[in-house]
């Protein structure tokens, strides 16, 4: 557990900023933020760190089908492509920002990638 | 291997067993979702401290309450554990005394008994006669006459402030929750700045809140935004103003969206409560923000504090929707 790239990006509190930081760019992207509409942003946030927490080794494990069923309503509002390009390059802007080395920023995009046909229902 | 206390039945957790596995494993009808501490849906709460890694991805305020996450949660010792939401009416409370705070808005003064716990914001459900139900917040910090006080705004056509204002008497006994809610002062973070932000009646429990911290000496800036359409909407600007001048940390705006002359400069902000507070900070970094009141108030300035820099985890809400706060109880 000590080396997973949870721990090495800094633990819980790491975590926790990345996903405050993360999404204040997610909603402030007029391309995006409207699939947040009606959403209630503190427990989005919560499962959020979660999800990363776990994406990232920290504890207990998901699926790609788990990914599949949570975007399908977004799917359904028009969710593509783009967007995904989007979402992704908040993430990887609010790592380098920071201040994450590089090869771990590597390295959380490519976990990020591999949801990408889950995430869009391909 | 620990013993669960769960709604009147004890059940036996065996070791590496969570709490979830063990109530789903005797039939117990529960909630839950993904099983992986993610999605919260099997929160509870505990009166013993639950184990550090079932709270994990919790607010600090689920935390000093003791909720915890059942699919996370193997216990070390005994635990009794409840739902998180304790809506039935197992206090019962006596009315000490009435006064009007403005022109439509009552100071209600409840004594309740000594197992009655609750933090100021936090708010109680209260019945009438008739099982008619409503929630207030309670505004002020728990002391030592066992008193809280709820601020009542008598609606036209509300039945249940229309009871309390015509109805109620001094000695009345009334039937009572457990206190809810998460929108309340810990302090375990003395040197953040707070920002309050209220609408209404919405000042009960910012009224609270703001005690509760100079009680408990919170170092860093106060700042209270109270807002109405007129100036005799707004209530205990008294009170509040004598806290000021005893408090170098304590700043307070009272708010007018309505009639405004050069009469009101002095003493009032002109404009929405929210638009005041937001063009008096630009930079929300690391401060923790209480919003009260009006619901559209309240969600919009949830997200524009936290553009302006708030954590998620540093917000703290308590929408006053009139839809929720008209729960009828046909039993």
């Amino acid at each position: 557990m000590s080396d997973s790239l949870y721990e090495k990006l800094g633990g819980s509190t790491a975590v926790a900023s990345a996903v405050n930081i993360f999404y204040r760019k997610v909603l402030q992207d007029d391309s995006i933020k409207h699939f947040f509409d009606t959403t209630d942003m503190s427990k989005q946030m919560a499962k959020q760190k979660a999800f990363l927490t776990m994406a990232f080794g920290g504890s207990g494990h998901y699926t790609g089908k788990d990914m599949r069923e949570a975007h399908a309503p977004l799917v359904a509002k028009g969710l593509k492509e783009a967007h995904f390009t989007a979402v992704a390059g908040h993430l990887q802007a609010t790592l380098e920002e920071m201040g994450v080395a590089a090869d771990l920023v590597a390295e959380v995009m490519a976990i990020a990638g591999s949801t990408h046909d889950d995430v869009l229902g391909l | 291997m620990a013993t669960l206390h769960y709604q009147q039945q004890n059940y036996l957790c065996q070791k590496d067993e969570t709490v979830l596995d063990t109530l789903l494993n005797k039939n117990v009808d529960i909630a839950y979702g993904c099983r992986q501490g993610v999605c919260q849906s099997c929160m509870l709460r505990s009166i013993e401290t639950p184990p550090a890694e079932a709270q994990v991805g919790l607010k600090e305020n689920q935390k000093q309450q003791n909720y915890f996450l059942a699919c996370r949660c193997k216990p070390e010792s005994d635990l009794h554990i409840e739902p998180i939401k304790q809506s039935e009416f197992v206090h019962e409370v006596e009315v000490l005394a009435k006064r009007q705070l403005n022109h439509d808005t009552l100071l209600l003064r409840l004594s309740h008994s000594d197992d009655f716990h609750f933090k100021a914001g936090q708010f109680i459900n209260l019945k009438t006669p008739d099982n008619i139900v409503r929630s207030y917040s309670i505004s002020n910090p728990p002391n030592k006459n066992n008193q809280i006080d709820l601020h009542i705004r008598v609606l036209k056509n509300g039945r249940f402030s229309t009871w309390v204002h015509q109805d109620l008497k001094i000695g009345d006994k009334i039937p009572m929750s457990a206190a809810l809610g998460d929108c309340f002062y810990t302090n375990d973070k003395p040197e953040q700045n707070l920002l309050l932000v209220g609408t209404g009646s919405g000042l009960a429990p910012l009224y609270g809140i703001l005690q509760d911290a100079l009680a408990q000496q919170h170092q860093g800036k106060i700042h209270l935004f109270h807002g109405s359409r007129n100036a005799e909407d707004l209530y205990l600007m008294d009170e509040i103003k004598q806290l000021v001048t005893q408090y170098d940390t304590l700043n307070y705006s009272p708010c007018l969206s309505g009639y405004y002359t050069d009469e009101h400069v002095n003493s009032y902000c002109k404009g929405r409560v929210h638009d005041v507070a937001l063009s008096t900070y630009t930079d929300l970094n690391n401060w923790r923000v209480y919003l009260c009141g009006h619901p559209e108030m309240v969600k919009q300035m949830q997200t524009q504090v936290f553009l302006k820099g708030a954590d998620m985890d540093d917000i703290f809400m308590d929408a006053f929707h009139l839809s929720s706060n008209l729960i009828e109880n046909a039993s």
